[in-house]
C-alpha cells in the first residue's frame, strides 16, 4: 500500500489579504462606510460639500474679475477682486506717504528678521537677539515709522492698514509681557497690600470687554490728564490695550509660576539668593518657558482684538477694507473685502496657533496615554 | 557665626533693611503712597477738566430725557418721547442679557455637537469639524459679525417684496417676522400644569434613583419626563380651551407690523457670537473627552456596559470636570464679546448706553463706570455659578 499520507514540510506562502481589507477600498470602508450611521454621516457630509464647494470655487476663482476700476467693471458675476487689487497699497500702509513706505518695509523686515529666529528652537545667540528686540529695536522702529533724525515726520493720523494692525499688536505685546510678569509676581507676593492691588488690577481688566476699555482710552483718559495735554489717539489706544493685555498675560504667567515645584524656591533661598535673583535666575526662566504656548495664544487673541479699534475710528486693516467697500466706486464688494481680510487674518492666526501647538508638543514631556 | 551668636543672645534685631517683615511694610507703604498720590493727581485733573469744559457730574442724567430710539426692546415698552437715560440703560442691560443667554445656549449645543463630531471615526466628518474649528476661531470675531451683518443679511429683499414661508414667516431687510403667541384668559392653567409636571419629574427622578440603588432596575427617566411634560401641557391646553392666540404680522403702508420680529442686528450678533464661540467650545469638549484615559472605556466595556451608557455614565461625567473651567471662561468671553454689537448698530448696553447716551449726556466717566460695573457684575455672577457647578461635579476624594 502506497503511502498516501501527505505531510507538509514547509509552510505555504501567505495568501495576500483579501482585497476588501487593504488599500483604498478598505480604508474607505473602515472610515466612511463602517455602519449605517457612518454611511449616513458620510453621505450627508458629501452632500454639504457638494452644495458649498463648487459655487464657492466658482465665485472665488473661475468667474472672478481681477481687472477694473470700479464695481461696474466686474461683470462676470463672480468675486470682484479688482477692488483688492486697486486698493492693496492702502490696505497695507493706510495713508502713509508713498515715498516713505520703504521705512515701514525695513522696520518690519528688521522685526521679522530678529523676532522669528528668537522663536525657533536651537538658534544660537538668542540672548543678544532678545536684547535687540526688546531694547534696541523699539527706538529704531520709532525713528523709522514716526520720523526724526533727518527722516520726515509721518503723523500717526496717516498710519493705517495692515501696518497699523502690526504696530498695535507688536507694541502691545512688547509692553504687556514685562508688565504681565510684574503683575503675576505681585499676585503671588507675600505682601498683602501688593497682592490685593495686583488681584484687583488683573480682575478689573479681565472682567470688562475690550470695547469699554477702548472707549475709556478715547473719552476718559484725556480727562485724567492735566488740562491742555492733547496726546496722540494711537498712543492712548496703545496704553489701554497694553494694560488690558498685561492683565491676561499676568494670568498666563501665574499659571507658569504655580507649576514650578516648591523645592526650586526653597533651594534658591537656601543658597541665599534674594527675591529678584531667585525669581530672575531660577523661577522665571523655567516658568516662562512652560507658558510660551500660552503667551502665543494670548498674542493670537490680541492680534484678533486689534480689529476693535474700528469702533473708535482708527483705520486698521479691517477698518480700512470696510471703508473701501463703502466707497461709491466699490459699493457691493463687501463680501470680497471681508473674505480677503478673513484670509489675511486667518493666515497670521493659524500660523501662530500651529507654532504654539508645535511648542506644546515639544515641551510636553509627560507620558500620558 | 557672628550673626547666629547675636540672635541667640536675643540681642539687637537686624537692621531695618535686612528684616524681611519690616522691609515688606516699607515696600507696601511706598506702593500705597504711589497709588494714592496717582489717584489724587488724576482726580484733581479730572475735576479741573470737568469744570473747564462745563460738564456736570453725578448721576442726575439718568433721569434726564433721552429722546432717541433704541432698535429693540422686547421686555419693556420703550417710548422714545418719554424715555430717560435710565430706561436706556435698563433696555441695554436686558438686551445684553438676552443676547448672552441665547448665544450661550446655541454655542453650547453647537460646540458639543462639533466637538463630538471631531472625534467621530468617520474621517470625512471629523475633517469637516476640524476645518470648521480652525477657520472660525482664527478669524477675528468683529470681522465675522460684519460679514454676517453686511455681506449675508445686507442683500435681503426690501420690505415691499419679502420672502415668505407658508404665509406665516416673512423675511426682509427689516428682520424675520413670525406669529407671536399672545396668552389669553386662563393661560395660568398651563403654567400651573407645567409646574406640576416639573415637580412630578423631580419626584420621579428621586424615586427612580432610589429604586435603581435598591433593586438595580433602571427606569427610563428621560422619556418619562418628556411624556409628563408634554402630556400635562397638552391636557391643560385642551382643558383651558386653547388660551393662546397667534398674532400674525400684517402688511401696512410702512411694512410689516405686529407679531414677533427678529431684527437683523440681533440675528447677526447671535449668529456670529455663537458660531465663533462654538468653535472654541468644540475644542474644549474634544480635549476634555480625550483627556479621559482609554482604560476607563475599556473597563466599562469589560463589565458589559453598553457604549452609549459608557459614554453617559463613565466618560462624560469625568470629562465634564476637565471641560467646565475653560467652558466658564468661554461663556464670560461670549458675554463680553456681545459688546461688539456697537459695530453693527445693535441695541445692547455698549451701543445704546455707552454710545448714544454718552454722546448726548456727555458724562463719560459715569457712563463708562456704570457700563464696566455691569460687565464686572455679570462676570462675577457667571463665574460664581460655574464655580458652584464645578464644585458639585468635582471629584470627591475622602
Amino acid at each position: 500500500m502506497a503511502d498516501i499520507s501527505f505531510v507538509r514540510t514547509k509552510s505555504h506562502p501567505d495568501l495576500p489579504p483579501p482585497k476588501s481589507e487593504v488599500g483604498i477600498i478598505a480604508w474607505v470602508r473602515q472610515n466612511l462606510f463602517s455602519g449605517w450611521l457612518n454611511t449616513l454621516l458620510t453621505l450627508s457630509a458629501i452632500y454639504v460639500l457638494y452644495k458649498i464647494l463648487p459655487p464657492l470655487l466658482d465665485w472665488a476663482f473661475f468667474s472672478a474679475d481681477l481687472q477694473g476700476k470700479t464695481y461696474k467693471d466686474c461683470t462676470s458675476g463672480g468675486a470682484c477682486w479688482a477692488m483688492v487689487r486697486v486698493r492693496i497699497d492702502q490696505f497695507m500702509y493706510g495713508f502713509y506717504p508713498e515715498a516713505e513706505r520703504w521705512r515701514v518695509n525695513i522696520g518690519f523686515l528688521l522685526l521679522f528678521g530678529t523676532g522669528i529666529p528668537l522663536l525657533i528652537n536651537g538658534i544660537p545667540g538668542k540672548k543678544y537677539l532678545a536684547i535687540f528686540v526688546f531694547l534696541i529695536y523699539p527706538p529704531i522702529a520709532f525713528l523709522l515709522f514716526y520720523g526724526g533724525l533727518g527722516l520726515t515726520v509721518v503723523d500717526t493720523a496717516q498710519w493705517g492698514g495692515l501696518m497699523l494692525t502690526m504696530v498695535l499688536a507688536t507694541i502691545t505685546i512688547l509692553v504687556s509681557l514685562p508688565l504681565g510678569v510684574l503683575f503675576a509676581l505681585g499676585r503671588r507676593s507675600n505682601m498683602p497690600i501688593v497682592r490685593m492691588v495686583c488681584v484687583c488690577f488683573i480682575e478689573l481688566w479681565r472682567g470688562v470687554p475690550l470695547i469699554t476699555v477702548l472707549f475709556m482710552g478715547s473719552v476718559m483718559l484725556p480727562l485724567f490728564l492735566p488740562a491742555g495735554t492733547n496726546f496722540d489717539k494711537i498712543l492712548r489706544t496703545l496704553i489701554v490695550m497694553a494694560f488690558f493685555a498685561a492683565a491676561y498675560m499676568a494670568e498666563v504667567v501665574r499659571g507658569g509660576l504655580q507649576a514650578i515645584p516648591k523645592g526650586q524656591f526653597e533651594a534658591a533661598q537656601a543658597m541665599g539668593l534674594n527675591y529678584w535673583k531667585l525669581m530672575g535666575l531660577i523661577v522665571l526662566p523655567q516658568a516662562l518657558k512652560i507658558v510660551i504656548p500660552g503667551i502665543v495664544n494670548t498674542f493670537i487673541g490680541l492680534f484678533k482684538d486689534t480689529t476693535l479699534v474700528l469702533v473708535i475710528g482708527l483705520f486698521d486693516f479691517l477698518s480700512i477694507i470696510q471703508a473701501a467697500t463703502t466707497h461709491k466706486n466699490w459699493l457691493g464688494t463687501s463680501t470680497e473685502g471681508y473674505v480677503f481680510a478673513a484670509c489675511v487674518y486667518w493666515i497670521f492666526c493659524f500660523g501662530m496657533s500651529r507654532y504654539s501647538i508645535t511648542l506644546e508638543r515639544r515641551l510636553d514631556t509627560s507620558h500620558r496615554n | 557665626m557672628a550673626a547666629s551668636s547675636e540672635t541667640e543672645g536675643g540681642a539687637p534685631s537686624p537692621s531695618l533693611w535686612n528684616d524681611p517683615k519690616k522691609r515688606a511694610i516699607i515696600y507696601q507703604a511706598i506702593v500705597v503712597l504711589i497709588l494714592v498720590s496717582f489717584a489724587a493727581y488724576m482726580i484733581n485733573n479730572t475735576a479741573d477738566n470737568l469744570e473747564k469744559r462745563g460738564i456736570a457730574s453725578g448721576f442726575g442724567f439718568l433721569h434726564a430725557q433721552a429722546g432717541f430710539d433704541v432698535g429693540m426692546s422686547p421686555f419693556l415698552t420703550y417710548d422714545a418721547s418719554k424715555a430717560t437715560h435710565g430706561t436706556v440703560l435698563l433696555v441695554g442691560i436686558l438686551n445684553t442679557l438676552l443676547v448672552a443667554v441665547t448665544g450661550i445656549v446655541i454655542a453650547t449645543v453647537l460646540g458639543f455637537a462639533i466637538g463630538i463630531l471631531r472625534l467621530s471615526p468617520n474621517w470625512l466628518v471629523s475633517r469637516m469639524a476640524y476645518c470648521y474649528v480652525e477657520i472660525l476661531r482664527n478669524i477675528p470675531l468683529l470681522l465675522q459679525l460684519l460679514f454676517w451683518y453686511f455681506a449675508v443679511l445686507g442683500p435681503l429683499p426690501s420690505k415691499r417684496d419679502s420672502l415668505s414661508l407658508f404665509d406665516t414667516f416673512f423675511l426682509n431687510i427689516e428682520g424675520l417676522f413670525g406669529p407671536l403667541p399672545v396668552p389669553q384668559d386662563g393661560f395660568w392653567i398651563i403654567l400651573v400644569a407645567i409646574a406640576i409636571a416639573i415637580a412630578g419629574i423631580t419626584f420621579m427622578k428621586r424615586w427612580a434613583k432610589k429604586r435603581q440603588d435598591e433593586t438595580g432596575k433602571p427606569f427610563p427617566v428621560f422619556f418619562a419626563s418628556i411624556g409628563l411634560l408634554v402630556g400635562f401641557t397638552a391636557i391643560a391646553t385642551v382643558a383651558a380651551g386653547f388660551p393662546l392666540e397667534l398674532e400674525h404680522p400684517k402688511q401696512n403702508r410702512f411694512g410689516l407690523r405686529g407679531g414677533m420680529i427678529i431684527l437683523p442686528e440681533f440675528a447677526a450678533l447671535v449668529l456670529g457670537l455663537s458660531l465663533y464661540t462654538a468653535a472654541f467650545i468644540a475644542e474644549i469638549v474634544r480635549s476634555g473627552i480625550q483627556a479621559i484615559s482609554r482604560g476607563q472605556t475599556e473597563a466599562a466595556y469589560a463589565l458589559g456596559v453598553r457604549p452609549t451608557i459608557t459614554m453617559r455614565l463613565v466618560v462624560i461625567p469625568q470629562a465634564l470636570r476637565v471641560i467646565v473651567p475653560p467652558l466658564t471662561s468661554q461663556y464670560l468671553n461670549l458675554t463680553k464679546n456681545s459688546s461688539l454689537a456697537v459695530a453693527i448698530g445693535g441695541a445692547e448696553i455698549v451701543a445704546v448706553f455707552a454710545g448714544t447716551s454718552l454722546n448726548q449726556a456727555g458724562q463719560a466717566i459715569e457712563i463708562i463706570a456704570i457700563t464696566m460695573g455691569f460687565y464686572l457684575t455679570v462676570s462675577l455672577l457667571i463665574s460664581m455659578f460655574m464655580n458652584w457647578y464645578n464644585r458639585r461635579i468635582a471629584l470627591v476624594q475622602s
